[in-house]
C-alpha cells in the first residue's frame, strides 16, 4: 500500500493539477474543430508521402505548408505513428478526410505534446520563487501560476478545440524564459532560436531576446550606476550566440538552401498577400482602423462627399482572406505596419538597453513587443493574444500592479477568441470554463495582490 | 469569503466535465426502429403534450404502448409536459404527434440535453453542495473536497448526460429528503422525499430506511406526546402529496390501477438482460428463471431481499441516527439491488447515491464501491459508445478522491469503522489482526480484474458459442464485489453502537 501510495502521489498538488487538465483534454476530443484540423492533416500527408524538394511546391490542397522547416520534420515524425492509427490520412489527395481514427490521433498527438508545456511550466514555478504568504495552497504564487499556465483557457480552446500545436511552442518559450530567469543564457538562447524554426510567428518577440542577450549577456558587468561598461563586452559570448543561432538555423534551413529553394519557402512563410487583416479580424489597431474607415465611407456617401461609383466592391467584413484598399483612409502597406510595430517597440527596447532589471524586465519587454506586434502587425490572427497573455502570467504573481493589468488583459483577450468557435455546444462549453477561469484568476489575483501589498512597499 | 469562490469552481468544473460528457452519443442514436431511452424520453414529451392526461397511460391508437409506453409515476409525465411546452416554443416538429417519430438533429439533442443539464442544476446539484456545507467535524476545505469528488461521480454523469436520462432529478429530490431528515425538518424531507418516489418508483428501494428513521425518531419522542403528533403529521404530509401528485389519476380506479400496472410489470419476470445481482449471476450456473414459475420467483425475491435488510432497519427503528440512517440507506438500496425482482442496471445508482454521502466517512471503501459501480454499467456504456468518457471520468474521480482524501493512508480498521467488529472477533479468534491488510488485498484484486474485464471486452471478441461472455463475466465480478460490500455495510451497521459507547467511556 506504501508503495501506492507513493505511485498516486498524494498531496502532490502539481501532477493533480496536470493530470486533471490532461483528462479534461480528453473529454474535449469530440469538440467541433476548424479547418485548421484539415490543415494538420494535410501537412501530415505532405510529409509522408512526398519527398522534401516538394514539401514547399505542393498545393493540392488550399493548406500549403506556410510553417518553418522544423515544423515540417515534427509533423513528419507524427506521420509515422500516424499510419498506425489510419493510413488513409497520409494520402495527399484525401482532402477533408477525417475519420474517427484520424480525429483521435489528431488530438492525442496535441494532449501528448503538451507534455512538453508541463514541463516548462514546472520549470517556471521554480523561478518565481515564493515569498511564504501563507500555508494555504491556494495562496502560493507556484499554485496560482500553475493553475493559469496549466488550465489557460486561451490555450485550451485553440489547442484542443479548435486544434492547433501551440501547446509545446509555448512550452518551448516558457522554457526559453525559465532558463533565462535561471541564468543558462545559452540554453535559452537555443531553446528560442529552435523555436523560431518551428513556429516564425515568435518573431514578434524576437527583438526582446536579441537586445536582452546582447546588454545582460555579451556585456557581462555594469557600471556601478547600471549603464553599460563598454570594456566588459565578451566576444566570446557573442560568438557563441551567434554560433548557436548559426547552426540551428543551418540545420533547419540548410537543406532548402542546398535546394535552392529558400525563396520559395520565405514566400510560403510570409504571405504578403494575404490582407492587413485577418478573416476574423483579430482586435488590433488596424481592426479598428478599418472601422473607422468603414464609417467615414457611410457617412460620405450620405452626405455626397463620395463617389458611389468609384468605391471598391470587395468588402473587409466578409471574412474572406483577401487584399483591397481602404476607402476613405490612406490603404495601409506592409512596410507602414513594419514602422508602426517597431515605433511601438522602441519605449520597451531603450530601457533593456539603458536600464536592465533582469530577468524581470525582460520578461516586461517581451510581453511589450508581443503585444505591440499584435497591435500594428500584418495579417495577424487572434489567435497571437496567446503570445502575451502566457508571459504575462509569469509576471502577474510577482506584483500586484501586473496582476490587475494581467486581469484585463485576460478577460479580454480570451473574450476575443470567443468567435473561434462556432457552433452552440461549444459555445455553452467555453462559457463555462471561461467563468470558471475567471472567477478563480479574479480571486487568485486579488488574494496575491493583498497579501504582496502587505508585504512590499509600493513602488518596488 | 474564500469559500464561495473554491466551491462556485467546483461546481463549475462539475458542470464542464457534464456538458463535455454530453457531446458524445446518446443511448439509441441512429439506431430505427426503436431507438433507445432517448427517444422514450422524447416520445413522453409528445404524448404528454397532444394527449389528453386520462389518455397517458392507456393504450390507444394515439399511445401506443409497446412503443416507450410511460412506465414511470405521474411527476416524470408532468416534467416532461413541461419540457415540450418549451419544445414546442422552439420547433413544433420534435413533438408533433407521430410525425416526430425517431426525430434525430443536432439541435434537438443540444435541447434535451439541455433540460438534463437545467433540472440538474436546479436540484441535484443545490443539494450536494447544501449537504457538504451541513456536514460536521470537518474543515471547509474537506467540505468543498467532498462536493467535487461526489460531483464527480462517473456513473451518475455517464447515465444523465451519456445515456440519457433524468435521474438526478429523483436523486437530487432523494437528497434533499435525506438533508430534511437529518436535520430535523422532518416534514419537508418527506415531502421531498414523496416527490422522489412519485418522480420515479425505484427510489422506494429508499423508502424503508426513512420510515424506519422517522417511525424511531417518533418513538423516541414518546408515543404518548409530542411522537404521535410528528407520526400524525408524517402521515398527512405523505398522503398529500401523493394525493397532489396523483390527482387526476385518482378521478377514476381503472386510472389508478393501470398507472401501477405500468409502474411494476410483473409479468416481466426475476430480471432483464444483464445485471449484476444475484439471480441473473446464479442464473449462469443453474437457470432459475425457467425452472421456477412466476409467482415462485416473486416469493423468493421478496423473502431474500426482506430477509437481508430487515436487521438494519430494526436497528434503525430502535437507534434512530444520523449516520445509522445514511449507512441504512446504502444497505437497504443494496439488498434491493442484489435480491429484487426485475432489477436493471441503472438501479445502482440508487445505491451510489448514499454511498457519495458517506464518502466523508470511509473515503476508501466508498472510492471503491462507486468504480465498482461505475464499472458494473460497462456493457450499457459500451453499447452507447462511451467508452472514452467512461475511462476519462473514472480516472479523473480517482485522481480526484486519492489527492483530496488521501484514501490509501486510511486502510486501518479504526478508518474502516471495523475496530469494534475486529475486537468482538478477536475475543474468539486472538490472531485477527491481519483485517485491513485483507481489504486492501481484496481492493487490488478487484481493481485489476475490473481493469483487465474493460480491456479485454473492448480489444477482444467473445467466443461464438458465447456471445454474452464478457458481459456476464462484468455482472459476475460486479455481484461478488456487491455482496461483499452489503456484508460490509451491515457490519458497521451492526457493530456501530458499541463503537460509540466505548468511545464514551474513553473520551
Amino acid at each position: 500500500m506504501a508503495a501506492l501510495t507513493i505511485a498516486a502521489g498524494t498531496g502532490n498538488w502539481f501532477s493533480a493539477l496536470a493530470l486533471g487538465v490532461t483528462l479534461l483534454k480528453c473529454l474535449l476530443i469530440p469538440t467541433y474543430y476548424s479547418t485548421d484540423f484539415e490543415v494538420h492533416r494535410n501537412w501530415l500527408a505532405i510529409t509522408h508521402s512526398l519527398p522534401i524538394s516538394q514539401w514547399y511546391y505542393e498545393a493540392t490542397s488550399e493548406w500549403t505548408l506556410d510553417y518553418p522547416p522544423f515544423f515540417a520534420w515534427f509533423e513528419y515524425i507524427l506521420s509515422h505513428v500516424a499510419k498506425y492509427f489510419d493510413q488513409e490520412m497520409l494520402n495527399v489527395h484525401n482532402l477533408n478526410y477525417s475519420s474517427s481514427r484520424t480525429l483521435l490521433f489528431q488530438r492525442f498527438s496535441v494532449i501528448f505534446t503538451d507534455i512538453l508545456f508541463v514541463y516548462a511550466v514546472h520549470e517556471c514555478c521554480k523561478c518565481i520563487g515564493g515569498k511564504k504568504v501563507g500555508k494555504e495552497l491556494t495562496e502560493k504564487p507556484k499554485f496560482i501560476l500553475s493553475v493559469l499556465l496549466l488550465w489557460n483557457f486561451g490555450l485550451l480552446i485553440v489547442d484542443h478545440i479548435h486544434f492547433q500545436y501551440n501547446g509545446f511552442l509555448f512550452g518551448l518559450m516558457l522554457l526559453s524564459i525559465a532558463r533565462l530567469f535561471q541564468k543558462r543564457h545559452m540554453e535559452g538562447a537555443f531553446l528560442f532560436a529552435v523555436l523560431l524554426h518551428f513556429k516564425h510567428i515568435y518573431l514578434y518577440v524576437a527583438p526582446a531576446y536579441g537586445v536582452y542577450l546582447l546588454r545582460s549577456y555579451c556585456f557581462t558587468a555594469n557600471k556601478s550606476d547600471g549603464s553599460i561598461r563598454w570594456n566588459s563586452f565578451s566576444f566570446v559570448r557573442v560568438i557563441s550566440l551567434g554560433l548557436v543561432v548559426f547552426l540551428v538555423s543551418a540545420l533547419s534551413l540548410g537543406p532548402f538552401l542546398a535546394l535552392n529553394q529558400l525563396p520559395q519557402v520565405f514566400s510560403r512563410l510570409f504571405p504578403f498577400k494575404r490582407g492587413l487583416c485577418h478573416a476574423y479580424w483579430a482586435p488590433n489597431f488596424w481592426a479598428l482602423y478599418n472601422a473607422l474607415d468603414k464609417v467615414l465611407s457611410v457617412i460620405g456617401l450620405k452626405l455626397k462627399f463620395l463617389d458611389p461609383n468609384k468605391i471598391p466592391k470587395a468588402s473587409m467584413t466578409s471574412g474572406l482572406v483577401q487584399q483591397f484598399q481602404h476607402t476613405v483612409l490612406p490603404s495601409v502597406t506592409p512596410l507602414a505596419t513594419l514602422i508602426c510595430t517597431l515605433i511601438a517597440i522602441l519605449p520597451s527596447i531603450f530601457c533593456l538597453w539603458f536600464k536592465p532589471q533582469g530577468p524581470r524586465g525582460f520578461l516586461r519587454c517581451l510581453i511589450l513587443c508581443a503585444l505591440s506586434s499584435f497591435m500594428f502587425g500584418w495579417h495577424v490572427h487572434e489567435k497571437a493574444i496567446l503570445l502575451a497573455i502566457l508571459p504575462m502570467s509569469l509576471l502577474s504573481v510577482g506584483k500586484a500592479g501586473d496582476a490587475s493589468v494581467f486581469l484585463i488583459l485576460t478577460t479580454t483577450g480570451h473574450y476575443s477568441l470567443f468567435p473561434l468557435l462556432f457552433t452552440a455546444p461549444e459555445r455553452k462549453n467555453l462559457f463555462l470554463i471561461g467563468w470558471k477561469l475567471s472567477t478563480y484568476l479574479a480571486w487568485g489575483l486579488w488574494k496575491s495582490a493583498v497579501n504582496l501589498y502587505s508585504l512590499s512597499p509600493p513602488g518596488s | 469569503m474564500e469559500k464561495w469562490y473554491l466551491m462556485t469552481i467546483v461546481v463549475l468544473i462539475g458542470l464542464t466535465v457534464r456538458w463535455t460528457v454530453s457531446l458524445n452519443s446518446y443511448s439509441g442514436a441512429g439506431k430505427p426502429p426503436m431507438f433507445g431511452d432517448y427517444e422514450a424520453q422524447r416520445h413522453w414529451q409528445e404524448i404528454t403534450f397532444n394527449l389528453p392526461v386520462k389518455q397517458w397511460y392507456f393504450n390507444s391508437s394515439d399511445n401506443n404502448l409497446q412503443y416507450w409506453g410511460l412506465d414511470y409515476p405521474p411527476l416524470t409525465a408532468y416534467h416532461s409536459l413541461l419540457c415540450a411546452y418549451v419544445a414546442k416554443f422552439i420547433n413544433a416538429d420534435w413533438i408533433a404527434l407521430h410525425t416526430s417519430r425517431g426525430y434525430e438533429s443536432q439541435a434537438h439533442k443540444l435541447f434535451m440535453r439541455s433540460t438534463v443539464l437545467i433540472a440538474d442544476l436546479l436540484i441535484y446539484i443545490p443539494a450536494v453542495v447544501l449537504y457538504c456545507c451541513c456536514l460536521k467535524e470537518i474543515s471547509t476545505k474537506k467540505k468543498i473536497a467532498n462536493v467535487l469528488c461526489i460531483l464527480l461521480y462517473p456513473g451518475l454523469i455517464l447515465i444523465d448526460y451519456g445515456h440519457f436520462q433524468y435521474n438526478s432529478v429523483s436523486l437530487g429530490f432523494a437528497l434533499w429528503g435525506v438533508l430534511g431528515v437529518s436535520c430535523d425538518w422532518d416534514l419537508l424531507g418527506s415531502l421531498a422525499f414523496c416527490l422522489a418516489i412519485n418522480y420515479k418508483q425505484m427510489e422506494l428501494y429508499h423508502s424503508l430506511p426513512f420510515f424506519c428513521f422517522l417511525l424511531g425518531k417518533c418513538f423516541k419522542k414518546g408515543l404518548k406526546g409530542k411522537g404521535f403528533v410528528l407520526l400524525v403529521k408524517l402521515a398527512c404530509t405523505v398522503v398529500a402529496s401523493f394525493i397532489l401528485c396523483w390527482l387526476p389519476f385518482f378521478t377514476e380506479r381503472e386510472q389508478t390501477l393501470q398507472v401501477l400496472r405500468r409502474l411494476f410489470p410483473v409479468d416481466r419476470g426475476l430480471f432483464e438482460d444483464k445485471v449484476a445481482n444475484i439471480w441473473c449471476s446464479f442464473n449462469v450456473l443453474l437457470k432459475i428463471k425457467d425452472i421456477l414459475p412466476r409467482h415462485i420467483q416473486l416469493i423468493m425475491s421478496f423473502c431474500f431481499t426482506f430477509l437481508s435488510l430487515l436487521p438494519a432497519c430494526i436497528k434503525l427503528t430502535l437507534q434512530p441516527s444520523s449516520k445509522g440512517f445514511k449507512f441504512t440507506l446504502v444497505s437497504c438500496a443494496l439488498s434491493f439491488f442484489l435480491f429484487s425482482f426485475q432489477v436493471h442496471e441503472k438501479s445502482i445508482l440508487l445505491v451510489s447515491l448514499p454511498v457519495c454521502l458517506v464518502l466523508s466517512d470511509i473515503p476508501f471503501m466508498s472510492t471503491w464501491f462507486l468504480l465498482v459501480s461505475t464499472f458494473s454499467m460497462l456493457p450499457l456504456l459500451l453499447k452507447d459508445e462511451l467508452l472514452m468518457p467512461s475511462v476519462v471520468t473514472t480516472m479523473a474521480f480517482f485522481i480526484a478522491c486519492v489527492t483530496f482524501f488521501s484514501i490509501f493512508e486510511k486502510t486501518s480498521e479504526e478508518e474502516l469503522q471495523l475496530k469494534s467488529f475486529s475486537i468482538s472477533v478477536r475475543k474468539y479468534l486472538p490472531c485477527f489482526t491481519f483485517l485491513s491488510r485483507i481489504i486492501q488485498y481484496l481492493f487490488l484484486i478487484s481493481v485489476i480484474t475490473m481493469v483487465l474485464l474493460t480491456l479485454m471486452t473492448v480489444t477482444l471478441d467473445p467466443p461464438q458459442k458465447l456471445p454474452d461472455l464478457f458481459s456476464v463475466l462484468v455482472c459476475f465480478v460486479s455481484c461478488l464485489n456487491f455482496l461483499f460490500f452489503l456484508v460490509y455495510f451491515n457490519i458497521i451497521i451492526m457493530w456501530d453502537s458499541q463503537n460509540g459507547r466505548n468511545q464514551k467511556k474513553i473520551s
